[in-house]
């Protein structure tokens, strides 16, 4: 290292680190596209926003320091890099890079004091799932686990700190993303201690071709979003609930709305009673109460970012507009020319 | 500078192109199926022979607007209830034996709307009027019933298109909370050019085309009624007046419908039977491959014209 980077390093990280209430309280993180330039956004819960922060190209979702005005962005599977963004100044504070032969797989999460950040990652010849662990002081690695299984996407920690990962047993191709284990994919979403040791693991036997792929918390129970890889002509649930010790409920909506979500959740976010899951390529969301019924489906085109807000949910969509959802409407709150990307991320 | 205003000045027919498809396309496209299904319901007769003609008029004039997924037809599985195809679990068949076995008393058009949308429509008529086995039971009250919902169905439907279509006219107006730009309104009609060209190749050729060591003839839409092509090239030629509408000088996807359309009617395979012999395969693979063609020709040549392109989410995929 230069002794000049050094300095400034050395600088940047002993300068005061403002907070998200020092940057105007922002209720959402959120990635963007505008004309050909890429952003990230602190949007306000009414959809406007507070700062963008160009980014070097697509992002996919973030994970946000739960104090510090502190954000990791990350690019879209399958990733090299990801970057440590200082949302008061705009500035990157650390570009991560996995260990050689391994891929950031698009999501991450922070520990609840924030000292500690979780990424989901894949060996890149095989697919085969690691949740990488990092100090956030410095952000420098300090180990990864297994993650049980192949192709982990989203994963959520639990208030206690244990970790849920779903792994979407999707094996692809490290250089081109295409789907190399179709016939034989088995999707599971495993719970681990908040040191990597695996402590439960569901399956869905007679649904192995639906890949288990976000998730959101509701209390004790994990919600989790699917997306059917078999027979599209086949009507299967894309939601799912598991309270770990109990069997999973799978939520399937009314027949005459099987084939709305067209067999793909792209976003899942959950309130105390509700649960949202949000379809791009269905141009629709559902909302569920939290037995699993389905009790709202509303139509959007390229709907996909969710997350809870005081009120319901908050859900933006790839042609520029940002809607509250509730089982009675979706009513839009802003819209603009920023095409939004796949996840909307709650702050606090 | 002269491109950009010629872009801006190119950006503003967008409306004009989407009114088209409004007025020209689908507004008429429903109001046609809307009559073509009210003559169904006034044949006064159950036997097959008489009723065939007006199902097969009837199932004619939902092909002309089957590819139309939004607005009246999405809500409460309307177009699923219209036509359920395809059955992957032959659910539709198990709820129709039910009822043809329940008491005829009990039959009402209301009570139809609450059955499952697979026993419904033109795919539980195709059923009862070309039956593959002997019915186990008079279908009379049934095929009554069934005729009357679907009559309902598109009433409702062509009466949806009425505010529906509004919605579409006044795309980016103050207090349109569906479409918020003008150019919404187009991009939601672009992506159903996309998407249902995507489904004639992947399911009404996929379906039946199955793999070259077991092509599934049995499978196509309409076969039990004699339409697997018919579907096709009727849905084709919808899909081009959709596209002729959005977009009149689009030439080379105007040609690239027309191309494909040639070769399904070069078919002469009613049924497409004829895809189990090796050489008949080739040839549906041939079309299959033509209307996938067609479909980026289409993306790549009306996006840029229309100024809009496909979902941004909904082609990513994550």
């Amino acid at each position: 290292m230069q002794r000049r980077t050094f300095l400034a390093t050395l600088a940047a990280s002993l300068a005061p680190r403002m907070t998200w209430a020092d940057v105007g309280a922002p209720a959402y993180l959120a990635a963007g596209k505008r004309g050909e330039n890429f952003f990230l956004h602190g949007l306000t819960s009414t959809g406007t926003s507070l700062f963008r922060i160009a980014l070097p190209g697509r992002g996919h979702a973030a994970a946000a320091h739960p104090r510090l005005a502190e954000a990791v962005a990350f690019a879209r599977r399958p990733g090299t890099f990801a970057l440590v963004i200082d949302c008061a100044t705009g500035e990157t504070r650390h570009r991560l890079t996995p260990p050689d032969g391994m891929q950031f797989n698009g999501h991450g999460a922070y520990s609840l004091d924030g000292s500690l950040m979780m990424t989901s990652e894949v060996v890149a010849e095989t697919s085969e799932g690691r949740i990488g662990l990092w100090d956030t002081a410095r952000y420098t690695r300090l180990a990864d686990w297994p993650s049980q299984g192949i192709g982990p996407h989203e994963i959520e920690r639990l208030s206690d700190g244990r970790l849920a990962v779903a792994n979407g047993g999707i094996k692809t191709d490290p250089v081109d993303r295409s789907k190399l284990n179709i016939p034989d994919m088995r999707p599971n979403l495993t719970l681990l201690s908040p040191d990597g040791t695996p402590l439960d693991q569901i399956e869905l036997p007679d649904l192995r071709q639906n890949s288990i792929r976000h998730l959101a918390l509701m209390g004790d129970t994990i919600a989790f979003a699917m997306q059917w890889e078999g027979d599209p002509s086949e009507a299967v649930p894309q939601l799912g609930l598991w309270t770990p010790g109990t069997a999973p409920i799978l939520c399937t909506p009314p027949e005459a709305q099987a084939f709305t979500m067209q067999g793909y959740a792209g976003s899942i976010a959950a309130t105390k009673d509700r649960i949202l899951i949000t379809s791009p390529k269905g141009g629709a969301l559902m909302l569920f109460d939290a037995k699993g019924t389905n009790v709202a489906t509303h139509h959007r085109p390229d709907l996909c970012g969710a997350a809870a807000s005081s009120a319901g949910f908050t859900v933006t969509d790839g042609q520029g507009a940002i809607w509250a959802a509730s089982d009675d409407s979706l009513t839009p709150l802003a819209s603009d020319q920023t095409q939004w990307d796949n996840h909307l991320v709650a702050l606090g | 500078m002269r491109a950009t205003l010629l872009a801006l000045l190119l950006a503003s027919p967008a409306l004009a192109d989407t009114a088209t498809v409004v007025t020209d396309h689908a507004r008429p496209g429903y109001a046609a199926f809307d009559e073509a299904a009210q003559r169904l319901a006034d044949v006064e007769s159950c036997d097959a022979q008489a009723l065939r003609p007006a199902f097969q008029a009837a199932y004619d004039a939902w092909m002309a607007v089957e590819h139309l997924h939004l607005g009246p037809a999405e809500e409460d599985g309307r177009s699923l209830a219209i036509l359920f195809w395809p059955d992957a679990k032959g659910t539709g068949a198990k709820a129709q034996d039910a009822l043809l076995q329940s008491d005829p008393q009990t039959l009402t058009t209301d009570g139809m709307a609450q059955q499952s949308v697979a026993a419904r429509g033109l795919a539980g008529l195709e059923r009862l009027l070309y039956p593959a086995e002997p019915l186990p039971a008079d279908p009379c009250p049934l095929i009554q019933v069934t005729v009357d919902d679907l009559a309902r169905q598109a009433e409702a439907l062509a009466a949806g298109w009425g505010p529906y279509g509004d919605d579409l006219l006044t795309a980016g107006q103050p207090g349109n909370t569906r479409f918020l730009k003008p150019e919404e309104a187009t991009q939601a009609l672009f992506t159903q050019l996309a998407t249902g060209l995507e489904f004639i190749a992947d399911r009404r050729i996929g379906r039946p085309l199955g793999t070259f060591d077991k092509p599934r003839p049995d499978l196509a839409e309409g076969h039990a009624s004699g339409r697997a092509l018919a579907n096709i090239t009727l849905s084709l030629q919808a899909l081009r007046g959709l596209a002729a509408s959005l977009s009149p000088d689009s030439s080379k996807t105007l040609a690239g419908f027309d191309h494909a359309i040639g070769l399904a009617q070069a078919l002469d395979d009613p049924n497409l039977d004829r895809v189990a012999d090796p050489q008949g395969w080739l040839k549906l693979e041939i079309l299959q491959q033509a209307v996938r063609a067609t479909r980026d020709t289409a993306v790549a040549e009306l996006g840029p014209a229309l100024g809009v392109d496909l979902g941004f989410n909904s082609q990513d995929g994550d």
